[in-house]
């Protein structure tokens, strides 16, 4: 069983995200990356079902700032190989990902591809179910939760629903999961043990070519016009409780 | 032809709210484009219910057993042939739970772009343009489309009661695709866990997000949460990390509140949390960042700590309680 995790590196969420002078893309010069949150969840996902069977995890990932130190915690975490895709240039569309995937991949000879269920840069669309898309494989996302029966090659999986509704479904690998939330949040690894994986693993690198991405082109990139903006209330912590229960107050939900 | 597309959404049985917003967006840009709306409507049973789709000048049917439940990979199949014989200009998809597994892959499969999260849609000198919100909704892309595409409308950005219409469009039978050999079965639904609390009937919902930092932090917001009479809720992360049960859960994958009062705490309004609130009547919101993407739709905001305002907050509230 060899699972494949697609990863990739997007800005931080946290930190403040300006846009360039052409005023269409991110000014990138200050952007601190991080891997994807939802894709925290695919490896962890992927490393659970290592340890409850016999099966093999690469991480795959463009390169980008960051990507070695990404991979590293990977292995450190439990990943047997940790694959950097070079040739895509700085921030790849999804599709450009996943038309490189989709010609990169069946070399592989995977089982079974996790990635997050999706990334805060997919302006085009989800890098797994493109994917999936491109190679006409079974697809499920939104899934919370994977088991596999080796024998019959399959998976089943959990996919929610709003109202915490879910549904159970079986697929046939080789499949392409997008991993909402893992069984259980993603394990913390000390830095001690990412520095250990970078002293007994060495990264690989796999040449791709961007594929093609069809038609769409951005005509501006801006913060959101402040329509209903928020009323501010300033002040220490007191003034603005005394501010709020006003507030409060005066529409009866102060009782 | 400038004819839109779009994919009706059917849960347990009925469309759902989110169909009609997308005929409303499917309406307003085929009149942009001086086409016609065109609906699909996959399922089974459906047959008596096309006619609540009346939005659409023609509405695309396929009843099937194989599409009583949703399964990506069959839907995706079915979908891909009425848009490979109809060649519409734009295919409208929700970016929901089933649209996420439908909108990218058909694009993929038939290689015109995808725009995902899109809040608008509309259409300039005959093309397609969307706005789509990306980076958790710190920024909005405004997207041109040289050809068709596909476009996946999240939940909430068109009004519903302008997709409800009753008419009598044109109805069609979709010429299935063969369906053997699918690799993906439905196996059941499972019901959400019976709630202590009904979230969606509180007047006063104190809702924590990740900003609250540490579990023992929760406390503070059930005391607020007390003193007000209210309950506590929250955004996805702590409910995945085991914090609080899936049915306090706010957002896209969780519920849907409408309270009188909605005090966001530590929270930085995703599209995917604003889709469960946005509709409160009182949005007062705590954090950090003042360009958190909650202030946008909160009508009061506090740049500060959330331990120190919601403490300060109950205090508060209690002594004027005390003071009746
Ligand atoms: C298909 C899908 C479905 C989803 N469904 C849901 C859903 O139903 N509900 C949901 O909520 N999310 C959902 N999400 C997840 C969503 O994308 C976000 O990841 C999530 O809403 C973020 O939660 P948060 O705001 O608590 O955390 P973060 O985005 O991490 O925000 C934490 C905030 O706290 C602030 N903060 C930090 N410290 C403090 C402090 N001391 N005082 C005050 N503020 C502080 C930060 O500035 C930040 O704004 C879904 C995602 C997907 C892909």
């Amino acid at each position: 069983m060899h699972i494949v995790v697609v990863g990739k590196l997007v800005p931080d969420l946290v930190e403040d995200l300006e846009v360039d002078a052409s005023g269409r893309e991110l000014d990138r010069q200050f952007l601190k990356l991080v891997l994807n949150e939802f894709d925290e969840h695919a490896l962890e996902e992927a490393v659970l079902l290592k340890e409850a069977h016999e099966a093999r995890v690469t991480v795959l990932a463009p390169d980008a700032d960051g990507v070695d130190d990404a991979l590293y915690t990977a292995l450190a975490k439990g990943a047997d190989r940790a694959v950097k895709l070079v040739g895509l240039g700085e921030a790849p569309s999804s599709r450009q990902i996943a038309a490189a995937l989709a010609s990169a991949l069946p070399s592989l000879n995977f089982d079974l591809v996790l990635t997050g269920v999706q990334a805060a840069d997919d302006l085009d669309g989800q890098v797994g179910m493109l994917l999936a898309g491109s190679l006409g494989l079974p697809h499920v996302g939104v899934v919370t939760g994977v088991e596999l029966d080796l024998d019959s090659r399959r998976a089943r999986v959990r996919k929610e629903y709003p109202g915490g509704w879910l549904a159970e479904l079986e697929v046939q690998l080789p499949a392409v999961l997008g991993i909402q939330a893992a069984k259980q949040p993603p394990r913390y690894v000390p830095v001690s043990k990412v520095r250990q994986a970078m002293k007994e693993h060495t990264l690989e690198e796999l040449s791709v070519e961007p594929g093609p991405a069809p038609g769409l082109s951005v005509r501006r990139l801006f913060k959101p016009e402040a329509t209903g903006r928020a009323e501010f209330l300033d002040g220490g912590p007191e003034e603005v409780a005394a501010r709020l229960a006003d507030i409060l107050a005066q529409r009866g939900l102060v009782r | 032809m400038g004819e839109v597309l779009v994919v009706a959404e059917r849960f347990r049985g009925d469309w759902t709210e989110v169909t009609f917003e997308l005929l409303a967006a499917g309406r307003q840009l085929a009149q942009g484009l001086g086409g016609t709306l065109s609906v699909a409507a996959l399922g089974h049973g459906t047959t008596d219910q096309v006619r609540a789709l009346g939005a659409a000048d023609r509405v695309l049917y396929a009843d099937a057993p194989e599409l009583e439940a949703f399964v990506p990979e069959v839907h995706l199949r079915v979908l891909e042939a009425v848009v490979r014989s109809r060649q519409p200009r734009a295919v409208l998809v929700a970016n929901t739970s089933t649209g996420m597994d439908l909108a990218a892959p058909l694009a993929a499969r038939l290689g015109v772009p995808c725009v995902a999260y899109c809040r608008r849609v509309w259409a300039e000198d005959g093309q397609v343009l969307a706005q789509s919100q990306v980076y958790g909704g710190k920024l909005v892309a405004e997207v041109v489309l040289e050809g068709p595409g596909v476009l996946a409308v999240v939940a909430g950005s068109y009004p519903a009661e302008a997709g409800r219409v009753s008419g009598s469009p044109a109805v069609e039978e979709i010429p299935l695709p063969p369906l053997e050999g699918t690799r993906t079965r439905f196996v059941r639904f499972v019901e959400p866990e019976a709630a202590d609390v009904d979230i969606t009937r509180e007047e006063i919902l104190v809702a924590v997000g990740r900003g609250i930092g540490d579990r023992e932090n929760l406390g503070l917001a059930e005391e607020l949460a007390a003193a007000l009479g209210g309950a506590v809720c929250a955004s996805r992360p702590l409910v995945d990390n085991g914090w609080l049960p899936k049915n306090r859960q706010v957002g896209k994958s969780g519920l849907t509140v409408k309270p009188k009062l909605y005090l966001a705490a530590g929270i930085s309004g995703a599209p995917e949390h604003l889709e469960g609130m946005r509709n409160a009547e009182l949005i007062v919101a705590i954090n950090t960042d003042p360009k958190a993407p909650i202030f946008d739709v909160a009508h009061y905001g506090v740049v500060g700590d959330v331990l120190e305002i919601l403490s300060a907050l109950t205090e508060e509230v209690r002594r004027r309680k005390a003071q009746g």
